[in-house]
């Protein structure tokens, strides 16, 4: 009972402090206004985009990036539901027509990165793959996103392009659900995109194949309709699409666009 | 709301319903805080498509999957949950509370911390998975994955119920029996079993309902593939990606399905008591 009381009144603090913190941002000076840009951005670019939302903060103080990752298609739904965005980069370009169709997108979406597979496997890769068509040998353990999913859209292309056609034991909803069964040893391989095998470090290994390159998964971002803040947006997608966003996108192994 | 015109305290017995006037207030919001978003779901779903959408090759699949894992765990809740019931509410043991407390915790864990406890177990690299490979068993993506998972969220309602009614009927006829010189095992078949027939029953519904809905622990333990491990929840998950009316439509069916079976559970024991 106390401690729900205690947790109701640190919302209600907080509420009352990120409104005041709200009502204080009109009016500030600088060329690109102050105030908060809430990003919606696909979970794949979590680290990335945390990186900039810092970097964006510190070139313009006085402002305040907030950030919400999910899956692409969920933040579509939250979107168009009405959730106050004001920034949405998605990992593919399918959830951003949605946005755009339900007239949501101001301008057209820009294009600020691309993904491609990468076979992921234990450390000590138990079922020793080392190309795509070991994937599907016979007793290989393949875990896949479903072709619902972005990263499942990918894999159907490779294996289409390939002629190979793969046998998972199972297709997951996302691509932390495919790591997952992969660092936990269930899996002897799985298909994740190079940018989360980087971010796994040492408890998966990354297995490159040329097939990859027939699925590159193109990332638009663009400003929502219905931004209260539109200056700052902009500002915070000059920054992802410049020099500077792309090193950082780059370092994490994101290709350019 | 509620006119008894002729009752007053004096009468006492019969009428008096025992509840102050002003809760029907609170109880009321509580009772629309259910039904709600029932009915939003109600209104979003596409009726003509509905049929179209439930019948799809992956929605039978995956509604034919749910209600047969369903069956199976609710199976292996009854074989374990019985005798662990019977053995907290009959003999005190040193630890007794501790046990309760740990059989108990499915009901308050997350789903996924028991899809990675059980992974951590059962799975290839788990504490049994490794002899259970050597032993020729594989559980990892498996139907087999999918009931451990369901087994191990619903057996708490099961041993709960089943408790409760133990203790509720107490072991008077049970002592007697006893006393007339009938084993162990008599007993429990001819007088503890019949004794708490309702409360068994309705445990294992709702361990069955509990398995029907489990969602977290099989996505983290078992996997997601048509026909093998993808259940109903799974699916409606999945679909929510990509056709969010084949989602709803899918909800609707679940909630169709445990609304039937849950309604079982509250009918069943009445008729019993009167037979």
């Amino acid at each position: 009972m106390r401690i729900t009381r205690r947790k109701t009144a640190a919302l209600v603090v907080s509420a009352v402090l990120a409104g005041s913190l709200a009502a204080c941002s009109p009016g500030g000076g600088g060329s690109t206004g102050s105030g908060t840009v809430t990003v919606y951005a696909a979970a794949s670019l979590k680290k990335t985009f945390t990186e900039l939302a810092a970097k964006f903060e510190a070139a313009h103080p006085g402002t305040k990036v907030t950030l919400n990752f999910a899956g692409s298609s969920d933040l579509v739904t939250q979107i168009t539901q009405g959730a106050p965005a004001d920034v949405f980069a998605s990992a593919d370009s399918k959830n951003m027509t949605k946005l755009s169709d339900a007239s949501l997108v101001d301008g057209d979406p820009v294009d600020f990165a691309t993904n491609v597979l990468e076979i992921a496997v234990p450390p000590a890769n138990p079922a020793s793959i080392s190309s795509f068509a070991d994937l599907a040998k016979p007793g290989v353990k393949v875990v896949v996103c479903a072709p619902q999913v972005p990263c499942g859209a990918a894999t159907e292309k490779v294996e289409k392009a390939s002629g190979i056609t793969l046998k998972p034991v199972s297709e997951e909803s996302s691509v932390a659900d495919v790591l997952g069964k992969v660092t936990s040893g269930e899996a002897d391989a799985g298909l994740v995109y190079v940018t989360d095998v980087k971010t796994a470090g040492d408890k998966v290994k990354g297995i490159t194949f040329p097939e990859s390159g027939q699925a590159a998964n193109t990332y638009p971002i663009a400003t929502v309709e219905n931004s209260k803040n539109k200056e700052l947006a902009k500002a915070f997608i000059e920054l992802v699409t410049g020099s500077e966003g792309r090193k950082v996108l780059g370092d994490a192994g994101f290709g350019a666009p | 709301m509620n006119p008894s015109l002729n009752a007053s305290p004096a009468d006492g017995g019969h009428g008096y319903s025992g509840i102050p006037r002003w809760l029907y207030l609170p109880a009321a919001v509580g009772a629309l805080f259910v039904l709600l978003p029932l009915a939003a779901v109600l209104a979003k779903v596409n009726w003509a498509q509905f049929i179209p959408l439930v019948t799809s090759a992956a929605s039978l699949d995956a509604l034919g999957l749910s209600l047969r894992t369903s069956a199976a765990s609710t199976l292996l809740c009854l074989v374990f949950g019985v005798p662990l019931a019977m053995v907290l509410a009959r003999r005190p043991f040193r630890g007794q509370r501790l046990l309760r407390a740990f059989v108990l915790l499915p009901l308050v864990l997350p789903p996924v911390v028991g899809g990675i406890a059980l992974l951590y177990t059962f799975g290839r690299q788990g504490l049994l998975g490794k002899s259970l490979e050597l032993a020729g068993i594989q559980i990892a993506f498996s139907n087999t994955a999918v009931v451990l998972a369901q087994a191990f969220v619903a057996l708490p309602f099961l041993v709960v119920s089943l408790e409760g009614a133990l203790r509720t009927a107490g072991n008077k006829y049970e002592a007697v029996a006893a006393t007339l010189g009938a084993a162990p095992t008599t007993v429990l078949r001819r007088v503890t079993l019949p004794l708490v027939m309702p409360g068994l029953a309705s445990g294992a519904v709702l361990s069955f309902a509990r398995s029907l809905g489990e969602f977290g622990a099989t996505l983290t333990f078992a996997g997601s593939l048509q026909g093998v491990t993808r259940t109903l929840p799974l699916e409606i998950y999945l679909q929510r990606e990509s056709d969010a009316d084949a989602a709803v439509a899918l909800s609707l069916l679940l909630v169709a399905v445990a609304v039937a079976v849950v309604g079982l559970s509250y009918r069943k024991p009445g008729r019993q008591v009167g037979a």
